[in-house]
């Protein structure tokens, strides 16, 4: 155990997939030909003007209120001035002043709360694209909308920075505002890392730029955590200065000292009034707000799953509104087994459960569940039905035969039992000798004598009951 | 002087004459004259002919407004799709905006026809019209003089005839001071009563697109034509009135305001004009009250702050990257970057920038960008408070009548001083109208100033419209 406290603050950035662009009404689709989403204000022509998509504002009020921040009664924009060739009009519209949403916290499993210190909203820029010797700029990404969710310095270990970064991503992926593909650029962090003895004040920080993985992100941060305390056991100072991850080396390099740190002169964007967030407004989003992720957790562990079941299932927004809708079959396990069994072995990539689509509806998987949960067919049947829905589509009755619900009544088991006793005399003896094992001769007797209709737990006891056990 | 709107709408309604052959006696105009003067830097002959046979067929279905078929001129920042806007700028050589302002689009929509560009300082940073990549213009009253600036060509383009009126911008006076000095009508609208849609920008939050004319009537003609909100610029608004049909020429009972702080410091001719306009208000039936607003000997220095910060952040984007002059000379885009706007930009741009950029540096934001915001706010306040007093102002429009060619760059201080009567307007975003008013000694036009409430358009155009009028019936229009 190090003597020195790990102290780090995140930046994340997450692009929202509104249709279209945060200052204008080109799309914002992912993957089009170079400078195809472009039109004058994108490109930063001379006299055009921005023009804030309230879809945005919706997002990130939405943003906002699932980190139980404070939304502002006035938001402004500012003008982030730097030059380089990917910023079209040499400042970025972003919010200094009056951010979108202060405060706010994260809630990590132990309890503990991750306090943020605001959102705000800002466009995104074009990216460079370096081919044969030569640069080339597409600003088809320049406006995307991005919030930026701002930390407090509350996260204390590598594993608590892993678990705020996936709450974050599950919460806005639930809220609908972003998909936080880390890989595809969705969502990117900065990292604000410092150490300190216990009792002491916070250590000079550094900050690494731009992971793009959460385990890059893991690696960085254990990497930067013992470069800084090795440096400061040695006698050492920690310097002020931005850092990147160089994933060959898996070590964090300098970029930029604070000496070089950039002069942004924000200043009010005179283009865009300040925005008067109007109580009915937010009012109108918290309306259609759903129920959150940890929230939905505890919903399905009252409903009698585990806590990993829980887990898993509100992992993917679409299956936890999958199985919060299947509710109603009355039985939450049997639902969440065929989800985190057949189904999901179903769908091969995380893709596949991200997007949860079904060739059936929600109404025929309640069917199936109720089915099962009324005993009115088996495990085998209900099996054997849903893997007929999974390819074909459909509901339960277009699978199921009368001869499958037929069911096998009592009177009929009790004399299933009769036979499967009086056919089996050695297991029934090595039954009576003590061996467990042995029942289980008779009951697949029984079971497939009904082929497979007959209930497994009832035809056991009957046994049992018949065995004098 | 008559509408000239007027004039030829009804000529070109009645048939009797076409805007084809409008826009070529135009056009013949500005061949005959501007290369004495220089208002125009660039025309498009074909384009303004395609845009006059487009206008007659509208004309011929009896569509169309007063504007349909009448020629005009467009300063260099205007964005005009496919016609070279530059700003007079060497580092905007070549560009043609891929869009049309929304000002042009109405225009063009309604069938006005453009003419061309007319000259301006460079980024519309100036109260000369010399400052420009195209060389100065010069006054049609007499040509060793300035026009003023920034809307200098479109303000002699307007007072010799060489277009029926012409679209300039007003930053800290640049449609009023050259209107003045050429002996023009100049109307700077309230901010946001039209879109800056296309208007490049130089100092955001005071820029604003305002007509230049020869009569009141016309300014009023052309406000109306442009004015109303914009979904393309937030900060248009949609609290503009029309103007035109409100013109009436009564100003019986109307609280005409001399703000003495406006008087201080003034060639006393001009302000005898002032005084003697005052006269005529009075006669006309309105009620004169000398008023004091002191704060606005604080605009000045706000104002040059303001602009100066929102100028070093507009102007970034020159970068030589997507548009305009490169540098041919570099070795990487840092390189490429410094040396495109070293070369590009003209002196007196570079000084706003650094400007600019200093006030907005950290450790100087608060004590110069924010003081200035407040200051701002107490001028608006100050003007809100005078006009629970009197229903608009007249005052000055510049403290001297047109400069000497070349005297602005050795006084460069004097220059930013002169612009004391017009920047206030701008900093309070008001609405302000320039109209001449008589002439000097050396029989250089001398205009007058009437500032009124945002909003207040229909207002001072009719005051303006009376003042005009009177003179066009009495002795006062010495100049005509």
């Amino acid at each position: 155990m190090s003597k020195y406290l790990f102290v780090a603050g995140l930046e994340t950035h997450v692009e929202l997939q509104t249709e279209s662009k945060i200052f204008c009404g080109c799309s914002t689709r992912f993957g089009a030909e170079p400078n195809t989403h472009c039109c004058p204000v994108c490109t930063g022509e001379p006299g055009s003007l921005p023009v804030i998509n309230k879809k945005v504002l919706a997002y990130a009020i939405r943003a906002g209120l699932a980190t139980h921040g404070k939304i502002s009664e006035i938001t402004s924009m500012d003008r982030k001035n730097y030059v380089y060739p990917d910023l079209p009009k040499a400042y970025q519209i972003s919010q200094f002043e009056n951010p979108v949403s202060v405060g706010g916290y994260i809630e990590l499993d132990s309890g503990k709360r991750i306090r943020l210190n605001h959102i705000h909203m800002e466009e995104d820029a074009g990216k460079l694209v370096h081919e044969g010797g030569y640069t080339y700029i597409d600003y088809n990404r320049g406006g995307v909308p991005l919030i930026e969710i701002v930390s407090e310095p509350d996260i204390s270990s590598v594993e608590e920075a892993r678990e705020y970064v996936e709450k974050l991503q599950l919460i806005m992926r639930h809220i609908g505002v972003s998909d936080c593909k880390m890989q595809e650029g969705s969502m990117r962090c900065d990292v604000n890392i410092s150490v300190h003895r216990e009792g002491e004040p916070f250590g000079t920080r550094t900050e690494i730029k731009n992971m793009n993985s959460l385990s890059f992100m893991e690696k960085a941060l254990a990497y930067e955590y013992s470069r800084q305390c090795d440096l400061l056991e040695s006698g050492e100072k920690v310097v002020q200065e931005t850092r990147r991850y160089n994933e060959g080396a898996q070590t964090t390099e300098s970029m930029r000292s604070k000496e070089d740190a950039q002069d942004y002169r924000y200043f009010p964007e005179p283009d865009i009034p300040a925005i008067h967030i109007s109580e009915e407004f937010v009012d109108s989003i918290r309306k259609t707000m759903p129920v959150l992720p940890d929230e939905l957790r505890k919903i399905f562990v009252e409903k009698g799953l585990s806590d990993i079941e829980a887990k898993r299932l509100v992992e993917y927004k679409r299956v936890a509104d999958f199985f919060l809708s299947s509710l109603s079959a009355g039985d939450a396990k049997i639902a969440a087994n065929l989800i985190l069994g057949e189904i999901f072995r179903s769908m091969g990539t995380e893709e596949e459960k991200e997007a949860f689509e079904l060739k059936f509806d929600v109404e025929a998987f309640t069917e199936l569940v109720a089915l099962r949960a009324q005993n009115k067919i088996n495990a085998a049947i209900q099996k054997r039905v849903l893997q007929e829905m999974l390819s074909k589509g459909g509901k339960p009755s277009d699978y199921l035969t009368a001869d499958d619900l037929a069911g096998v009544d009592d009177s009929a088991v009790e004399g299933l039992c009769r036979d499967a006793i009086a056919a089996n005399e050695r297991a029934v003896r090595d039954y009576l000798g003590g061996k467990e094992q042995a029942l289980k001769a008779l009951l697949g007797f029984v079971m497939k004598a009904t082929r497979g209709k007959a209930n497994s737990g009832a035809v056991e006891l009957k046994l049992k009951e018949l065995l004098g056990k | 002087m008559l509408s000239r709107i007027l004039k030829y709408s009804s000529l070109l309604r009645d048939k009797k004459l076409s805007s084809v052959e409008l826009t070529k006696e135009y056009l013949k105009k500005i061949a005959a004259k501007n290369g004495e003067l220089n208002a125009f830097v660039s025309v498009d002959e074909e384009r303004a002919l395609n845009l006059a046979g487009a206008a007659d067929k509208l004309l011929k279905e009896g569509k169309g407004n007063l504007l349909t078929g009448i020629p005009f001129g467009v300063k260099a920042n205007i964005a005009e799709k496919g016609v070279e806007t530059d700003c007079c700028s060497r580092i905007l050589k070549g560009y043609r905006p891929t869009y049309n302002a929304t000002v042009i689009e109405k225009l063009l929509s309604s069938g006005a026809v453009s003419l061309g560009k007319n000259n301006m300082d460079e980024f519309a940073m100036g109260s000369s019209t010399e400052t420009g990549s195209h060389g100065a213009a010069y006054n049609p009253v007499n040509r060793d003089y300035v026009t003023g600036g920034s809307s200098g060509g479109g303000a002699a383009a307007v007072a010799s005839d060489m277009a029926v009126y012409a679209l300039g911008s007003d930053t800290g006076g640049s449609v009023r001071q050259p209107a003045a000095f050429c002996g023009a009508v100049g109307l700077k609208p309230t901010y946001g009563s039209l879109s800056r849609y296309g208007l490049i920008a130089y100092g955001s939050s005071l820029d604003q697109i305002g007509p230049l004319t020869s009569s009141v009537a016309d300014a009023a003609i052309v406000y109306d034509a442009l004015r109303g909100v914009d979904p393309r610029d937030s900060t248009s608004s949609a609290l503009s009135v029309s103007a035109f049909e409100k013109l009436s020429g009564d100003v019986k009972n109307l609280k005409i305001g001399l703000p003495k702080e406006y008087f201080e410091g003034i060639n006393p001719e001009i302000v005898n004009t002032v005084k003697s306009a005052a006269a005529t208000y009075e006669k006309l039936g309105a009620t004169l009250k000398e008023i004091s607003v002191p704060s606005l000997k604080y605009a000045l220095p706000a104002y040059y702050i303001i602009a100066c910060a929102e100028a070093s952040s507009n102007l970034g984007r020159y970068d030589g990257i997507r548009y305009g002059y490169r540098s041919r000379d570099y070795d990487d885009v840092n390189e490429m970057i410094m040396k495109t706007r070293s070369a590009g930009f003209g002196k007196e741009v570079k000084r706003r920038i650094m400007l600019g950029t200093y006030v907005l540096s950290a450790g100087y934001f608060d004590a110069y960008y924010k003081k200035a915001l407040r200051v701002r706010e107490q001028v608006s306040e100050a003007f809100r408070m005078a006009f629970d007093e009197v229903d608009l102002m007249l005052t000055p429009v510049a403290p001297t009548t047109a400069f000497p060619l070349n005297y602005t760059s050795e006084n460069m201080i004097e220059t930013y001083m002169s612009d004391y009567c017009t920047v206030p307007v701008n900093i309070a975003g008001l609405p302000a109208i320039s109209l001449p008013a008589g002439t000097d000694e050396k029989g250089l036009p001398i205009g007058i100033q009437l500032i009124g409430a945002k909003f207040s358009e229909p207002l001072i155009l009719n005051a303006a419209y009376a003042f005009e009028s009177a003179c066009n019936g009495g002795k006062e229009a010495e100049n005509e």
